[in-house]
């Protein structure tokens, strides 16, 4: 099979985000390989294991994004590619996925293109869907086990009534969710040979199309409104008095 | 603004969130309900019930199971000949994949998970979190249709009209058959954590109850995931007295102690209940990301330093082994259960 995962860089998950003067700051948090991602390229590789073929990690981004596709190699991808051009700076979820659509048919011959259920910065959740939808194959979204027979994949997928089971023939895009099982740690050897790969960046005339237009905007960035909360704690001489107590201060606040 | 609302379900059973959407567009003036799917008359009649002002139903075989592919195309082709301004959606997961592959086919955008929007002439500014919550974006489509996913539970749900009804214009199903759904198994009747009004969590502390003593045989391992569901159950009682979902950190879902599918926070669910209790939680920021929304916190943990604790409205310094079937029995006693 030959597989492809995209990847996207984000802050790590412990950075204290922030608005500042309408820009983003995540302060000195590193920036990592977005922790949904990482099952997709679990899901990849264990798809390459069974069946044979070659995983190729591909992230849109600047040259920073670079530290996260050498994860991707470190776990075991055979390769990494690099979609980076000046205009695609600011672009919405809509552009995004024809971008990487453009990627997938420029690698070619692909069978299966594997995302994380969503990014952690951005939180739409609608990449994968709407890749699937421009390159117009299959979308098997949110799966938690995966099965590739004979050009068909059948999914179990995580929904919020319980589990789905799917099937599609191949080219598809899959979606992973966390439920897949964990993914594997770099091995030292994957690290050494990461560091030392060579990531080609494709550039938009590279793969042969123009800028996509960016119709949504976001004027505004703001940080949440500060709780103002202070905290009430509870005492008394025993659980059953501290619970008494507490239970009357729950329903007083009518949210029963 | 011309106004359509998707009217998601499952199986023909819809999701609260679609109510709460109808009423959110009747802010904006008169709402166009879509209803797709096989036998789902029902689920049009209940659209006027909320508040849809007509509905547009297409109903067809080739509809009988949620498949993004053929919703997409339908959508697509409705939206094409009736020109809306403005189609909101529930997010779920069904909603922000239609929405995604709608925007595709009709070259516009969409506005993920809002919650909050108003009107700015023939356009909306939505309000959404972004990094779980860390912030806020405001965001505007510069496409029409504008295609909005709005949150569960932000907003609220319209007075149902009963016998309330309207005019159902029958529109044509795409048939686009490009997965196959196979079978289902659903959870075990559990309140969906999405949908809750009470949410009670668990965290690592689930497993430091020093009064139990593992059976015979186990390893450090097993003994101490088996601590874990114990104290879990505790949860769980809780949650079942105040008709909640039961809840739980990613430390607790990473060791083992409870699955995936319960986990609050930056990388599990994020949830916006009216009541939570977090038992055992330290309150990591990924953890406090995912439920600081909700509208009354309740906090037991044995470290006072918790951070936690600054997000609470309540809190227990003690250990939640005790302190959680004590509050259930509270309940009980109280709520008469």
């Amino acid at each position: 099979m030959k597989i492809v995962a995209c990847i996207k860089q984000v802050p790590d998950s412990a950075a204290k985000v922030v608005a500042e003067d309408g820009q983003v700051s995540w302060g000195d948090a590193p920036l990592v390989i977005n922790p949904w991602d990482e099952f997709a390229v679990e899901a990849a590789l264990q798809q390459k294991e069974a069946h044979g073929g070659e995983v190729i990690a591909v992230s849109m981004g600047d040259e920073n994004a670079k530290e996260a596709l050498k994860h991707a190699l470190a776990m075991g991808c055979d390769s990494a590619i690099l979609v980076s051009d000046a205009a695609l700076e600011e672009l919405d979820t809509q552009g995004t996925a024809r971008v990487l659509a453009a990627a997938v048919q420029k690698v070619g011959d692909v069978d299966a293109t594997f995302f994380g259920r969503q990014a952690i910065d951005g939180d739409a959740g609608i990449t994968p869907a709407q890749t699937a939808r421009v390159l117009g194959w299959p979308m098997l979204s949110l799966a938690a086990v995966i099965t590739v027979d004979g050009g068909k994949a059948k999914v179990e997928r995580s929904i919020e009534e319980g589990r789905q089971t799917v099937s599609a023939d191949l080219p598809a895009v899959f979606s992973v969710v966390k439920d897949f099982g964990e993914p594997r740690y770099p091995s030292f050897m994957g690290i050494r040979k990461a560091s030392r790969a060579e990531i080609p960046a494709w550039s938009l005339a590279d793969l042969g199309i123009e800028a996509p237009a960016s119709v949504i905007e976001w004027p505004e960035l703001m940080n949440p409104p500060s709780r103002e909360v202070t905290c009430e704690i509870i005492e008394g001489g025993s659980p059953e008095e501290i619970a008494d107590t507490l239970a009357d201060k729950i329903i007083g606040e009518k949210v029963l | 603004m011309k106004t359509f609302v998707y009217i998601d379900h499952f199986k023909g059973e819809p999701l609260p969130a679609s109510w709460e959407a109808i009423g959110v567009g009747k802010t904006l003036g008169n709402v166009t309900a879509l209803v797709f799917g096989s036998g789902v008359e029902a689920v049009a009649n209940s659209a006027f019930e909320y508040g849809a002002d007509e509905v547009l139903l297409a109903d067809d075989t080739a509809l009988e199971d949620f498949r993004v592919e053929a919703y997409a195309s339908t959508l697509s082709a409705v939206a094409s000949s009736q020109t809306p301004d403005l189609i909101l959606f529930p997010t779920t997961t069904r909603g922000r994949e239609l929405a995604g592959m709608a925007a595709i086919d009709l070259n516009t955008g969409v506005l993920v998970d809002v919650i909050g929007l108003e009107a700015d002439g023939d356009k909306v500014v939505a309000t959404r979190p972004i990094y779980a919550g860390k912030l806020l974006e405001k965001t505007i489509c510069n496409a029409k249709p504008q295609l909005v996913t709005l949150r569960g539970r932000a907003f609220p749900k319209p007075e149902q009209n009963a016998g309330a009804s309207g005019t159902i214009t029958k529109v044509e199903a795409v048939a686009e058959a490009r997965t196959e759904v196979v079978g289902y198994s659903t959870d075990q009747g559990g309140v969906s954590l999405n949908d809750a009004g009470v949410i009670v969590s668990g965290g690592r502390g689930t497993s430091n109850n020093t009064a139990l003593t593992a059976p015979d045989g186990m390893d450090d391992k097993e003994a101490e995931i088996w601590k874990a569901q114990e104290g879990f159950k505790l949860v769980g009682e809780l949650a079942k007295v105040l008709g909640g979902a039961m809840g739980a950190s990613r430390a607790a879902v990473d060791a083992g102690y409870i699955p995936y599918a319960n986990q609050v926070g930056q990388t599990g669910k994020v949830v916006s209940p009216d009541l939570y209790i977090a038992n055992g939680i330290s309150g990591a920021i990924q953890h406090l990301a995912g439920m600081r929304t909700s509208k009354v916190i309740v906090a037991v943990n044995k470290d006072p330093d918790a951070p936690i604790f600054k997000v609470a409205r309540y809190g227990v310094v003690g250990d939640m082994h005790q302190i959680v079937p004590a509050l259930t029995e509270a309940f009980k006693k109280k709520l008469g259960k």
